[in-house]
């Protein structure tokens, strides 16, 4: 007992060392059950407050390219609506998209040269925000919103391979799960598209709707290069994401009510099963 | 005295991770340079600092930028790991029991003491936290240029923070 007593004392600084690495990879390894580490994350009250701070000075010298930006977009929808009037609207389907809300967030945390990135945004459960909601921009797909509190949330961006989306060619409307490289943060790949489709440079890629997450015509990128893949089935196709992640200041996150409807009916059939 | 210290160093906590997150996780340079400058926090506590403590003061600077990057335990580990192989820098050097209390400054050990001590900190911090990040062997060349470019500037960082508020 004497000489176990001894041998800690003298090894205390090693077994302190043992024992905060494997908490520390335990934190990494269960990083994905978000519950337990949920203060761990840069959507709790301190880190938010601190991020939104450094968020309002980085603005101030973006306030150019943001003004373009807001620019250009209020022409598009001004064109968009113009176009629109021209039309009988007696005779428009109603669609069930219109049940659907946005809610404008501001980014305040962002990042694109990590393994894992996230984005942290200035919206949280008190303006309706909850997790599994989908992020967008003006120029497409943002993320997913994982977690979320009071005044701030977070999601996972494009640019996290713990993420895949499920897109569709518009082309040939073939599906299959988009998920980024790791490298550069412009370029995605596009999986399980089978040989017999036809697929060429500038095809555009959008969300195919089947997940909860986005409704279906997002626009996430357009087809870069078109390959054969390593020894299976498919074809490798990169895509170069719409959204550019180096510059992303202001994003809406989807607020769908079809959702909860839908999620319903599907628990329905699950539960028959 | 040593009151004053205490404060000291809690304010330098507080400053570093806010320097950290808010200016330094925010240069990219086309995603091979990310500086974690937060390590001269480290770097900077006493020399006869308890084992311990070191480990542990390790532990709550790796998990704080962790919070803010949403990577628990990442950097913690990485920093933990740097706490510990700290001691083991000082053994080859022949400070004399005066010297011991002092802050391993530039200004306090010399030059050529820090630049060796520095940069081997840095290197051992950097190379851990990156391939613990990527958590696999796969691009390890890619991952190791990373790690190469990212401590060399935060080399450069570490040393003009030392001409800066270190100079007498």
């Amino acid at each position: 007992m004497k000489n176990l007593l001894n041998f800690l004392v003298r090894f205390h600084h090693f077994i302190l060392f043992i024992l905060l690495e494997v908490l520390s990879l335990t934190f990494i390894v269960k990083y994905n059950n978000f519950q337990r580490v949920r203060f761990l994350n840069s959507s709790n009250a301190i880190a938010g407050d601190v991020l939104s701070e450094v968020s309002n000075v980085k603005d101030f010298f973006n306030l150019r390219r943001q003004n373009e930006k807001l620019a250009t977009e209020n022409a598009n929808l001004r064109g968009e609506l113009l176009s629109m009037r021209e039309r009988d609207f007696n005779q428009l389907p109603i669609r069930s998209d219109s049940l659907m809300k946005l809610i404008p967030a501001k980014v305040i945390n962002n990042s694109v040269n990590k393994q894992y990135n996230y984005i942290t945004l200035n919206r949280g459960s008190r303006h309706g925000v909850r997790p599994d909601m989908g992020v967008m921009c003006a120029d497409g797909v943002v993320g997913v919103i994982v977690n979320v509190s009071q005044n701030y949330s977070t999601a996972l961006s494009v640019l996290n391979p713990r993420w895949t989306i499920n897109a569709k060619l518009v082309n040939s409307n073939h599906f299959g799960p988009l998920k980024w490289e790791g490298n550069s943060p412009y370029l995605a790949q596009l999986n399980e598209i089978p040989y017999h489709v036809e697929v060429h440079e500038e095809d555009e890629v959008v969300t195919s709707g089947y997940s909860d997450i986005f409704p279906e015509g997002i626009l996430i990128g357009r087809v870069v290069k078109v390959g054969q893949g390593k020894g299976n089935n498919y074809q490798e196709i990169k895509v170069q994401l719409s959204t550019d992640f180096n510059n992303l200041y202001y994003v809406d996150i989807i607020q769908s009510m079809v959702n909860v409807e839908k999620k319903q009916i599907e628990n329905l059939t699950e539960g028959e099963e | 005295m040593k009151n004053n210290r205490l404060i000291w160093y809690i304010v330098a906590f507080v400053v570093i991770v806010l320097i950290q997150v808010g200016i330094m996780n925010n240069l990219q340079f086309s995603g091979l340079v990310n500086p974690y400058f937060y390590i001269l926090f480290i770097l900077l506590l006493p020399v006869n600092i308890p084992h311990y403590l070191l480990l542990l003061l390790g532990f709550a600077l790796g998990i704080s930028i962790d919070i803010f990057t949403n990577t628990p335990g990442i950097h913690a580990s990485a920093t933990v790991f740097a706490s510990f192989i700290r001691p083991f820098l000082f053994n080859s050097y022949n400070f004399d029991e005066k010297e011991k209390v002092l802050v391993p400054t530039l200004h306090n050990i010399g030059f050529k003491s820090f630049v060796r001590y520095a940069l081997l900190m840095i290197i051992i911090h950097h190379f851990f936290l990156f391939f613990i990040e990527v958590f696999s062997f796969s691009g390890f060349l890619y991952t190791l240029i990373r790690a190469v470019l990212s401590s060399i500037f935060t080399f450069v960082v570490v040393l003009i923070s030392q001409f800066l508020i270190f100079r007498k």
